[in-house]
């Protein structure tokens, strides 16, 4: 199975990356997990708005330790603007892995100048970023990649067919500095960490037969 | 009663003398001559009734905080001949001896030697060596003249003293003697179990009406620290300094705009003191002082030591805008509160500073302007009920870089604070749902994994909390939910079962 090259810019520079996502549709957070490492001793600041964590629940740690085993500094900020402060501010530390922020809905705050400064900041310290914008409308912003991102059926379980199997999701790539709006269907490997290309026409027997091979 | 005689040229020991001091029931007896004691005055009794014993008794009144700085005086004297020294309540000095007594020759050439010095000062002291505090207390003042017990004889030794050689207060020796208990042995043969029920009621009531602290009113306490059963840290006397820099200014400040270059002086003074020291802050409070007498203060806490001027003016950065000037503030001063030893560092061999702020600077601007509740690390904790599998310690406290991973059942990304309840439609009662509707919306199960059930922890919840089966389920559009069913049918804990949302898959 290919490695989906567009999802994992890593070779290139740390930016800015927008997700745009439904409520209640967790999908975001796995794309945004399958782009940080898994096994790293940097710590991950993890910035939620009250709105969010109302929306989207609270991170949950023995979940998150299924894709990523790096330390998790949790903010629960009261609004968008103190969620964007806590961004920024963390951005200017070299040493964390990544900066997660989930906002709810459009604050004035989230304005092109406050996105710009983030993935100024981003590319300047060289930490990834990421904005997860929940129930958020697209307009004007500094991000560099800005994806729309679905839940779509999961593949097939292994072992028992009525229970749901490995994740897929639907990238939609709208709007991006480095290259051609795409979309994608991806399914997480959860073993290996990465994301996989699926057939938009299932072919049931060769999807079968690439995952029995590994 | 020997420094003031060394004071005031005094007269000899054959004259009943004593010092006084005055306190709400009159005037008390704080320390009586040689004489005084052989016709019946005793320390702690009234004046009254010693005058009434022994008429021709001579009183002054007693220099208490002398006392108290001559004994810390004494103390400094007395590191001679062990470093570990500290007071002990308002006569007594504790040397901890542990391996130096080799240096003057064995411990009781030591014990001899105190003496000796002592006396040459004008003291009678009473010295006494033992392997607990306790023990030493009480050998010092109730036992012979240079007692030296060891670990073994300890026990023996103790045995013969009165109970109030244990430092308990005057109820409680009072309360021992009552109930037949006149010595330290009589005492220590007393099953542990009774007299911890007898006293640990008494402990309870003093500090109830705050009187006493409990250790001085609990016997068995005291008697444990005699014995060595509970360790007991001898507190040296120690220098404290106290960081602060001080500003005065001309005229008052009335704008908050400009304080910023105020507090970065200070920031850089102190910085300066810590650094002299090696030491780094831990908690800070800048302090403005108003020119009608009004003070306003604001604190900020850090992860880590800290002595670098920029990262403390930036923990109050806007929260000086929060100052009321009001007429003016004419000075200000910056305290470290907490200081820890800070060695100095090198970052690297090249002097460049690396770019960026570190994770412990982060946490600390993040609390101050957030607040410090609002900042958590997220740890495992071995629980299987959700949400208490999660222990949200604060990010101030320190980063744990290297959590030990449990090993779980696939769990979801995200769990709601409270599970929100959701309206199914099932086949069977106990099994999973065909349909929900979760925020007015409606879903479709398509897959469904389950049940894991769940049940709670009876050990630490009400006996009518009910078990928990979750289901995994995916909905039309691929969605991934983690619903569960509190409670089953018929189990006697409420009425028919409810269906709760708890978390996101992603």
């Amino acid at each position: 199975m290919p490695q989906v090259s567009a999802a994992a810019p890593a070779s290139g520079q740390p930016t800015l990356q927008e997700a745009f996502v439904a409520p209640g549709d967790a999908s975001a957070i796995g794309l945004v997990l399958s782009q940080i490492q898994r096994r790293d001793d940097l710590s991950l600041l993890w910035v939620q708005d009250r709105k969010a964590m109302r929306e989207m629940g609270r991170i949950y740690l023995p979940g998150l330790l299924e894709m990523t085993e790096c330390p998790v500094i949790h903010v629960a900020a009261q609004d968008g603007r103190e969620a964007l402060w806590a961004m920024l501010e963390g951005l200017k530390c070299a040493s964390l892995g990544a900066v997660i922020g989930e906002i709810q809905g459009d604050p004035r705050a989230l304005d092109f100048t406050a996105t710009r400064r983030l993935a100024v900041a981003a590319e300047r310290y060289g930490v990834p970023a990421f904005l997860v914008r929940v129930n958020g409308q697209p307009n004007l912003s500094g991000a560099r990649r800005r994806w729309r991102v679905e839940s779509r059926p999961s593949l097939s379980h292994l072992y028992d067919a009525k229970a749901p199997g490995a994740p897929v999701w639907s990238l939609d790539l709208f709007r991006a500095r480095d290259m051609p709006p795409r979309r994608w269907e991806v399914s997480y490997d959860r073993a290996a960490h990465r994301l996989d290309l699926v057939p938009a026409t299932g072919d049931g027997q060769v999807e079968e037969d690439f995952r029995r091979a590994g | 009663m020997d420094r003031w005689r060394k004071i005031s040229g005094a007269p000899d020991d054959g004259v009943p003398f004593a010092l006084i001091s005055d306190n709400a029931h009159g005037s008390v007896i704080d320390a009586v001559s040689r004489a005084a004691r052989e016709a019946g005055a005793r320390c702690g009794q009234r004046l009254t009734d010693a005058r009434a014993i022994c008429p021709t008794l001579a009183v002054e009144p007693s220099d208490q905080a002398g006392d108290k700085a001559w004994l810390e005086r004494l103390t400094g004297w007395t590191r001679r001949w062990g470093p570990w020294t500290a007071t002990d309540g308002r006569d007594g000095l504790l040397v901890d001896t542990t391996g130096v007594a080799h240096c003057f020759g064995g411990e009781d050439a030591m014990l001899a030697d105190m003496q000796e010095r002592y006396a040459a000062l004008g003291f009678a002291a009473r010295t006494a060596m033992a392997p607990t505090i306790g023990a030493a207390w009480a050998l010092a003042r109730y036992g012979g003249k240079g007692a030296n017990v060891d670990e073994a004889g300890l026990r023996s030794a103790l045995a013969s003293l009165p109970v109030e050689s244990l430092r308990i207060d005057a109820d409680a020796a009072m309360l021992l003697r009552r109930v037949g208990l006149k010595s330290i042995g009589a005492l220590a043969d007393m099953p542990t179990l009774a007299l911890a029920r007898r006293f640990r009621s008494l402990g309870f009531a003093r500090t109830f009406t705050r009187r006493k602290t409990d250790a001085s009113a609990n016997p068995l306490h005291r008697l444990q620290q005699a014995l060595g059963q509970i360790a007991e840290p001898v507190e040296p006397l120690a220098e404290r300094t106290i960081y602060r820099a001080r500003s005065r200014m001309l005229e008052p400040i009335r704008h908050t705009a400009v304080l910023e270059p105020v507090l970065i002086d200070l920031a850089r003074d102190l910085c300066e003191q810590l650094f002299a020291d090696q030491q780094g802050l831990r908690r800070v409070r800048f302090e403005a002082f108003r020119v009608d007498g009004h003070t306003q203060a604001l604190h900020a806490g850090t992860t880590a030591p800290v002595r670098d001027p920029d990262h403390i003016v930036r923990l109050f950065g806007e929260d000086l805008e929060q100052l009321e000037a009001g007429f003016g503030f004419d000075a200000f001063a910056l305290t470290a509160l907490l200081h820890e030893t800070m060695a100095a560092r090198q970052s690297g061999l090249d002097e460049e500073p690396p770019e960026g702020i570190a994770v412990s600077e982060l946490v600390d601007r993040l609390c101050a302007r957030i607040g410090p509740d609002k900042v958590h690390q997220p740890l495992p904790r071995a629980s299987h009920v959700p949400e208490r599998a999660v222990e949200w310690r604060p990010a101030m406290q320190g980063m744990d870089a290297d959590p030990q991973v449990p090993v779980l059942p696939e769990r979801p990304l995200r769990l709601f604070d409270r599970p929100e309840p959701v309206t199914v439609i099932y086949a069977t009662p106990e099994g999973p749902p065909r349909r929900f509707r979760w925020r007015r919306v409606l879903h479709d199960v398509v897959k469904v994994e389950g049940p894991e059930r769940i049940a709670p922890e009876w050990w630490r919840e009400r006996s009518n909390v009910r078990l928990r089966d979750y289901y995994k389920v995916e909905d039309q559009a691929g969605r991934r939910f983690w619903l569960y069913r509190g409670g089953v049918i018929d189990d006697g804990r409420g009425g028919p079962p409810q269906w709760f949302m708890h978390g996101l898959f992603a």
